[in-house]
């Protein structure tokens, strides 16, 4: 725009207000018409992929089981089904494992807290019975790229939450005393490494005891 | 209202007039999501896309938009691709869509595409205003690949994903944080008006020699 003339104002063409309100309802119409074809267009594959990498996150932190399913919490208890006339994406829920024979391996939970720079959500595994952690996926984050990301990134970091028990504590690396609780944390990471330690607890003391008290009676599909 | 041929306005946006590195528009998603070539050239793809529609829309509707209220009528036209672009980038490359978040709905208050459509769309016929998006849409876009390439070389030593240097290479950080933006944009900026500058001196030199030979004579 630099070498055109100052903008002039088109010229008046003597718009009435009806006209002008006119113009505007018409201009919103067509575009919310546009906006709900391309919605209707779009969201199937949206919500497809979003449940696909659900799926593979749950498979990773649950070391690959025969199948899964979900459990969300109503009124305050575990159940496979929702009520009557229930949005699905209204409840919270957990998801659990099975081996070959049905049997219960673990249980997947997602859960975020703020981290270094905005939000980390975290799905991690786990076997109630023993609390041993089964693996850990960072699904969101936007922590420092070359620092703090390292909690995504550094496979010696993710690769101890296939072996530790919760809760867990955090300890400067090389210094732990082989506690089966602790996490070697990440130089140059330390809030990021430390959120992640956070979260798990977190979710392990708020989850645990709904899962422990969760019946696996029920029928299930995957 | 300068006169202009077709053939300029195609090319005066691409580089002559380059809206980022010539004009300072559209600053902010070029500091902001040009860390890496991918990222780079997705946002400039979703740029040219909402700057073809608004042009193509504007000019064809120009006719009927009030000018009381042409600039909240263009808002809302180029509010409607960002959202199309939007949706149809998340539906289509996931992985991309996330890296950008909320710097693809940012793309409504660019201020290059408004300026376009008061300057240029809404004054002229269709196939004007179309050659112009292409030309001002893909001069925006060697811009951001201009800082994306830079950045992601320096910053992670890889060009769209593939690994340059070796292992031994150990990446500027900097180059991928935001600081890096501003300092890439500050050294092409440096350069590009040093290079136009020299050329300007050259051509005066030259000038002046030519008339001095021609005195002689």
């Amino acid at each position: 725009m630099s070498d055109e003339p100052q903008v002039q104002e088109p010229e008046d063409n003597g718009a009435s207000s009806a006209g002008i309100i006119a113009t505007l309802a018409v201009a919103g119409m067509l575009a919310g018409l546009l906006l709900v074809v391309v919605y209707e267009a779009t969201q199937p594959r949206i919500l497809a992929y979003k449940e696909k990498m659900m799926k593979e996150a749950v498979g990773l932190v649950l070391q690959e089981p025969a199948s899964f399913t979900t459990l969300y919490l109503v009124d305050g208890k575990l159940t496979l089904d929702l009520p009557e006339d229930a949005v699905e994406k209204d409840f919270e829920k957990v998801f659990v494992g099975y081996d070959e024979h049905n049997s219960p391996v673990g249980f997947a939970v997602v859960h975020n807290r703020a981290g270094f720079q905005d939000q980390v959500k975290v799905i991690f595994g786990y076997d109630p019975e023993t609390g041993g952690m089964m693996g850990m996926k960072v699904l969101e984050s936007k922590e420092t790229p070359g620092l703090g990301d390292a909690i995504e990134k550094d496979m010696d970091f993710v690769g101890q939450f296939e072996r530790v028990v919760a809760p867990l504590v955090g300890v400067k690396k090389g210094s732990g005393s082989g506690d089966p609780h602790e996490v070697d944390m990440i130089t140059g990471a330390t809030i990021s490494a430390r959120a992640v330690i956070r979260i798990i607890n977190e979710a392990f003391e708020r989850w645990d005891p709904l899962i422990k008290a969760y019946d696996h009676g029920g029928s299930k599909d995957a | 209202m300068r006169e202009t041929t077709p053939k300029q306005d195609l090319f005066r946006g691409i580089w002559k007039e380059n809206p980022v590195l010539i004009q300072m528009l559209g600053l902010c998603p070029a500091l902001a999501v040009t860390n890496t070539v991918e990222n780079s050239l997705a946002m400039g793809v979703a740029t040219f896309f909402v700057l073809l529609g608004s042009s193509l829309s504007v000019s064809l509707l120009k006719k009927f938009i009030p000018g009381e209220v042409r600039i909240s009528t263009y808002i809302m036209i180029i509010a409607t691709f960002v959202t199309v672009a939007d949706m149809s980038l998340e539906a289509m490359v996931p992985v991309v869509h996330k890296k950008l978040g909320a710097f693809i709905a940012l793309i409504v208050v660019n201020c290059m595409i408004l300026g376009r459509q008061e300057a240029f769309a809404s004054k002229r016929p269709v196939g004007r205003a179309l050659l112009d998006a292409v030309g001002v849409g893909t001069g925006f876009m060697i811009a951001m690949v201009m800082m994306g390439g830079v950045r992601e070389i320096l910053g992670m030593g890889s060009f769209l994903n593939i690994p340059l240097f070796g292992d031994n290479y150990e990446p500027w950080v900097v180059m991928i944080l935001p600081a890096g933006g501003f300092l890439t944009l500050g050294f092409w900026l440096l350069g590009l008006n040093w290079w136009a500058e020299r050329k300007k001196q050259r051509q005066k030199v030259l000038a002046a020699r030519e008339s001095s030979e021609r005195r002689a004579a």
